[in-house]
C-alpha cells in the first residue's frame, strides 16, 4: 500500500442553518478544502461523501453526484458512504484506500447532513434508522435511550457517577467556546448540565449532542503530490463492526468494535496510545466519551469517568480530547462529523487549531456509528512512518 | 411520520413479536430475536419459543419520544436478560419509578404504536414487573 497524506480541510459553520441547503453546504466545505490544499479542482480524481439520511432529512438521495456537480467536479466518480454517524470516517477510509491502492492520486472525502428541516420527533425517528428497526426502534427506543442504557449499565458495574458523566459536556463546552465554527461556542457549568431537562434517564439535555446542519471536507493525496505541500500523514485507518442491536452485544459497558480498531491502528501506525497528543472521540452522548477513552486504552475499563473528572481530557491535561468542542458543543451533523474530526486533528498537527495543543505531532480520531456497531479510527502524524 | 406503514413487514414479524419465537442452533446456541444463521457456527437455525421471563440488566425512561410514541412518554425501556440466556429490549408497563436493575419481569401482550387513525396498529410484547 502506498503512503497517503491529508493536504487540505474545509468546514462550514455547524448549526441551525435555515438559509443553507444540503447541496450548498456540501459544495462550500469541498471548495474550502480545495482552497486549503492549494490544488486546482481538475486535480481531484475521485469523490467520496459520507451521509447518513439525506433521504429522510431532505428527501434527497444520490447526493454523491449532486454534490460533485455543485463543485464542478463532474465527471469524476462520486460515491456516497453510509454507516450511520460513522458515515464521514467511512468516506475518509475509502478515500485513503483509493489513493493507497494506487488507483487515484488525489481524492476528496466529504461529509454532510442537513437535519433541521424536520421537527425533533421526526429527526429522532430518522436517527433510529441507525439502530435495529424491528427490535429497538419498533418498541419506542431512541438514541439518547440507547446510550442511557449503556450509561446506567456502566454506573451499575463500575460506580461511574452522574457528575463524571456531566463533566464530559462541561469540558467539551469549555473547548468549544474557542471555536467559531461550533454550534454552541460557549461554556456551561456543571450545575447547568446536571439540572438540565431529562431526555432519557439518566441522560439530560446537556448530555446530548444537538441536531445540526453542516458539512466538512478533506483532500487526501499520494506521497508524490503531498510531499511538496506540508502534509499530515495518514498512519492508519481501521474499521470494525459489531451487532447493530445493543441487546445482542456480549457487554453493554464497552465499545468492542472501537477496541479492536484501536489495537490494529496502534500496531499499523507503530505508535502506542501514550503517543496520541490530541484525540477526537464521538461524544454524541456524554457517556460515549467515557466509553471511548476506555476503548482507546487511555485508562483501564471502568476508570473513564474518573479520567474525565480528573481533567485528563482537557487541553493542558495528560491526553487532550475534543479540543474544539466535540459533538456536544461543536454540533453533530451526523454524516459530516467523522470528516470534521479528521480535519480538527489535521489542524492540530499543522499548529493551526483554534485551541492549539503545543507541539502536537500525532493524533487519533474515533468516529462511532449507531450505539457502537461501526467504529472507524484514524491515526495521523507529522512524521511519515517508513516500514 | 410513521416509520412503517405496510402490512407485510408486520406480518413477517408476527412469530417473534406475538409469540416470542426466536432461533436455536444445532450447536446449542439460542437467539432472540430470530436469526436465520448462527453467527457462531454459520449453520441454519430452527425456531425456538422463549418464555419471555427474565431480569432487568439496565433501563432508561424515554421522555423525548420518537414519532408515534409521544402520547406514551414518559415510559421505561429496559434490556432484559431472558432466563434462556439472550437479551432483548422491551418497554416496561409499570410506572417508571418502580423499575430497578435486577428486578424480574414477565411478558405481556400490548399495543406498541399505531400508524395514525386509519393505519396499522402495531402489537407486540412488553414486560411487567413480577411481584
Amino acid at each position: 500500500m502506498k503512503n497517503v497524506a491529508v493536504i487540505g480541510f474545509g468546514q462550514t459553520k455547524f448549526g441551525e442553518l435555515w438559509d443553507r441547503s444540503l447541496r450548498d453546504l456540501a459544495a462550500e466545505a469541498g471548495m474550502l478544502a480545495l482552497k486549503d490544499s492549494g490544488l486546482e479542482p481538475e486535480k481531484i480524481d475521485a469523490f467520496y461523501i459520507g451521509n447518513m439520511a439525506a433521504g429522510r432529512f431532505a428527501g434527497q438521495e444520490h447526493i454523491s453526484a449532486l454534490a460533485a456537480d455543485h463543485m464542478g467536479l463532474n465527471p469524476i466518480p462520486a460515491t456516497r458512504t453510509e454507516a450511520a454517524c460513522a458515515s464521514g470516517a467511512t468516506a475518509f477510509r475509502q478515500a485513503v484506500l483509493a489513493v493507497a491502492s494506487g488507483r487515484h492520486d488525489v481524492v476528496m472525502a466529504s461529509g454532510v447532513e442537513k437535519m433541521t428541516d424536520l421537527k425533533t420527533s421526526e429527526v429522532t425517528t430518522a436517527l433510529m434508522g441507525a439502530a435495529d428497526q424491528e427490535w429497538e426502534a419498533g418498541i419506542g427506543l431512541t438514541f439518547p435511550g440507547l446510550y442511557a442504557l449503556m450509561a446506567r449499565a456502566h454506573m451499575a458495574k463500575y460506580g461511574t457517577t452522574l457528575e463524571q458523566i456531566s463533566t464530559v459536556s462541561v469540558i467539551n463546552h469549555r473547548h468549544g467556546a474557542k471555536n467559531k465554527k461550533a454550534q454552541y461556542p460557549y461554556e456551561i457549568t456543571l450545575e447547568q448540565a446536571m439540572k438540565s431537562q431529562l431526555v432519557a434517564d439518566p441522560l439530560r439535555l446537556l448530555d446530548c449532542s444537538p441536531i445540526t446542519d453542516g458539512a466538512a471536507s478533506v483532500i487526501v493525496a499520494s506521497e508524490e503530490i503531498a510531499k511538496k505541500l506540508n502534509p499530515v500523514w495518514v498512519l492508519s485507518v481501521q474499521q470494525a463492526s459489531d451487532t447493530v442491536a445493543l441487546h445482542d452485544r456480549k457487554s453493554l459497558t464497552e465499545l468492542a468494535a472501537a477496541k479492536i480498531a484501536a489495537k490494529k491502528a496502534y500496531e499499523e501506525a507503530g505508535l502506542p496510545a501514550t503517543k496520541m497528543d490530541v484525540t477526537e472521540v464521538h461524544d454524541c452522548f456524554s457517556i460515549n466519551e467515557i466509553l471511548s477513552v476506555e476503548a482507546l486504552g487511555y485508562c483501564p475499563d471502568g476508570k473513564g469517568g474518573k479520567f474525565v473528572q480528573d481533567g485528563k481530557v482537557a487541553v493542558g491535561g495528560e491526553r487532550p480530547v475534543n479540543t474544539t468542542g466535540g459533538l456536544k458543543a461543536g454540533g453533530h451533523p451526523v454524516g459530516a462529523t467523522g470528516i470534521r474530526q479528521i480535519g480538527d486533528i489535521y489542524l492540530q498537527l499543522k499548529g493551526k487549531s483554534c485551541n492549539q495543543v503545543k507541539g502536537a505531532s500525532a493524533g487519533l480520531a474515533l468516529n462511532v456509528g449507531g450505539s457502537g456497531a461501526t467504529a472507524n479510527l484514524a491515526i495521523l502524524g507529522r512524521e511519515l512512518r517508513r516500514k | 411520520m410513521p416509520h412503517r406503514t405496510a402490512v407485510a413487514p408486520e406480518w413477517r414479524l408476527k412469530e417473534g413479536r406475538y409469540n416470542l419465537v426466536g432461533s436455536k442452533c444445532a450447536c446449542g446456541s439460542l437467539y432472540f430475536p430470530a436469526r436465520m444463521y448462527c453467527p457462531a457456527c454459520k449453520k441454519e437455525t430452527t425456531p425456538h419459543k422463549f418464555s419471555g421471563k427474565g431480569e432487568i440488566v439496565t433501563y432508561t425512561v424515554i421522555r423525548s419520544a420518537p414519532a408515534g410514541f409521544e402520547e406514551y412518554a414518559p415510559y421505561a425501556v429496559a434490556i432484559i436478560k431472558l432466563q434462556e440466556g439472550p437479551m432483548i429490549s422491551g418497554q416496561i408497563v409499570n410506572s417508571p419509578e418502580e423499575v430497578k436493575v435486577g428486578k424480574r419481569v414477565t411478558p405481556i401482550f400490548r399495543k406498541l404504536t399505531e400508524d395514525g387513525e386509519a393505519g396499522i396498529i402495531h402489537y407486540g410484547i412488553k414486560f411487567e414487573l413480577e411481584e
